[in-house]
């Protein structure tokens, strides 16, 4: 995720400290991406050389451990473009999960229904966290429910995998599996990974 | 007590070569405000399940207790009796009778059970009013948008002295938003001591459950520990 592109967006609303940017990092994204003080100060260092952000010093005022940091004109025009930048790419990461049920339907002795389920159970038990996240939450704390919301449609869309990998493994004809020669070949830019 | 204590169940329909194992030695045990979501593929068996648990049928073999007493042992009248009076239904749809306003379809059960007119609707009210329903009791479920009336239908299924819900795919075709109210609803049904268990295959709606255990074919093949603790969720995302 985009520590350098959030302060741009806290700093497009006014000018910020190094910290009181931690500070509203942490509660907007309800505390789920930590951030240490290190990052928030050498991420705006960069801003700063790349001329998206200004401070004090710039201004000739010595702002000590409460430097005070502004957006600049470059700055909001860059926070702008990364709003409308799609954030998925097309080639699709080489899957760990995936990974390893390609592992288990092929290997001998291996119950592919067996792991899938280790999988499942793991899956679920996270999202019961999150759904208790959300419903603790303050109804006020939209924040806080989009991260949420965020992660358990993803880890719901792994789990529908799982369900559809053993589904379609259950439907496969009895035997081994075809030699992989056999196969069709993958598109070489989406197989490729990452 | 348990509020619902299944034993070795076990469900077969038809005989020998065509014989069908719906539940195979099945054990589910769920205590009084305990949330429990059974998860599974259709034909894993998990309607059957809750069927089983309601007294809608019966096993082949194993027992079932609600509310600590031996189903096989009420014979079909108490069993009747428990059906009206303990145990509350969800389906995914057709919970509400379209010519009765949402009051009166949650005041039916105990009308049927013998309460008075003029008393079953104000518990029906209450019992809306309780849960956060209290617009609308005087509309129709045509009325109702999905979400409302599958609300009403949960009310509907607790109003009264019911102390078990079972639920079967209760948020069926709703969007997520209004999924999440029913959980929400079901939740806040538990926390007024009622024992919930909900058959579903959607994991996001699983996860609102305190304990989720998982059939396969008929047999229970795994469960997760107790509800964990969102504390943990804290301080350990991803650093830039």
């Amino acid at each position: 995720m985009s520590v350098r592109h959030a302060l741009l967006a806290l700093l497009s609303e006014g000018p910020k400290y190094g910290l009181q940017l931690r500070t509203e990092f942490e509660d907007r994204t309800g505390e789920v991406w930590p951030l240490n003080v290190g990052q928030v100060y050498q991420t705006l260092q960069r801003l700063e050389r790349d001329g998206l952000v200004t401070s004090d010093d710039d201004d000739g005022v010595d702002g000590g451990p409460q430097k005070g940091f502004r957006i600049t004109g470059a700055g909001r025009d860059e926070l702008d473009a990364w709003l409308r930048t799609p954030a998925i790419d097309v080639a699709p990461p080489r899957d760990e999960l995936v990974i390893k049920v390609l592992v288990a339907l092929r290997l001998p002795g291996v119950d592919l229904a067996e792991v899938v389920q280790v999988h499942r159970r793991h899956l679920v038990e996270l999202m019961q966290q999150y759904t208790r996240l959300k419903e603790d939450a303050s109804p006020d704390d939209v924040s806080l429910g989009l991260v949420a919301d965020a992660e358990l449609f993803r880890l719901d869309a792994v789990v529908r995998w799982l369900d559809a990998a053993e589904a379609r493994a259950r439907q496969a004809p009895p035997g081994e599996p075809a030699p992989v020669t056999s196969r069709p070949r993958l598109p070489r830019r989406i197989g490729a990974g990452r | 007590m348990s509020a619902l204590d299944v034993r070795a169940v076990t469900k077969t329909y038809g005989e020998g070569t065509t014989a069908v194992h719906a539940l195979v030695d099945v054990d589910l045990t769920v205590e009084p405000g305990e949330f429990v979501a059974v998860m599974g593929p259709s034909g894993s068996g998990k309607s059957t399940l809750l069927t089983i648990a309601g007294s809608l049928e019966e096993p082949t073999s194993g027992s079932v207790r609600v509310g600590g007493r031996d189903l096989a042992a009420l014979g079909r009248r108490g069993r009747e009796r428990l059906r009206r009076r303990e145990v509350g239904y969800v389906f995914q749809d057709f919970n509400l009778l379209a010519g009765l306003s949402a009051a009166e379809n949650v005041a039916l059960p105990l009308e049927l059970d013998g309460v008075p007119a003029g008393r079953a609707a104000a518990t029906a009210r209450a019992a809306l009013d309780d849960l956060g329903l209290a617009e609308g009791l005087d509309r129709f479920p045509d009325e109702l948008s999905g979400g409302e009336r599958q609300r009403v239908a949960i009310a509907r299924a607790v109003v009264g002295e019911r102390r078990l819900l079972l639920a079967d795919e209760p948020t069926g075709a709703l969007d997520s938003a209004n999924g999440e109210g029913v959980m929400r609803l079901i939740r806040a049904v538990g926390a007024r001591g009622v024992a919930t268990v909900v058959a579903t295959h959607d994991a996001q709606l699983a996860a609102w459950a305190d304990r989720v255990v998982f059939l396969r074919d008929g047999r229970m093949v795994d469960r997760t520990g107790a509800r964990p603790d969102p504390a943990t969720l804290l301080g350990t995302g991803t650093e830039a």
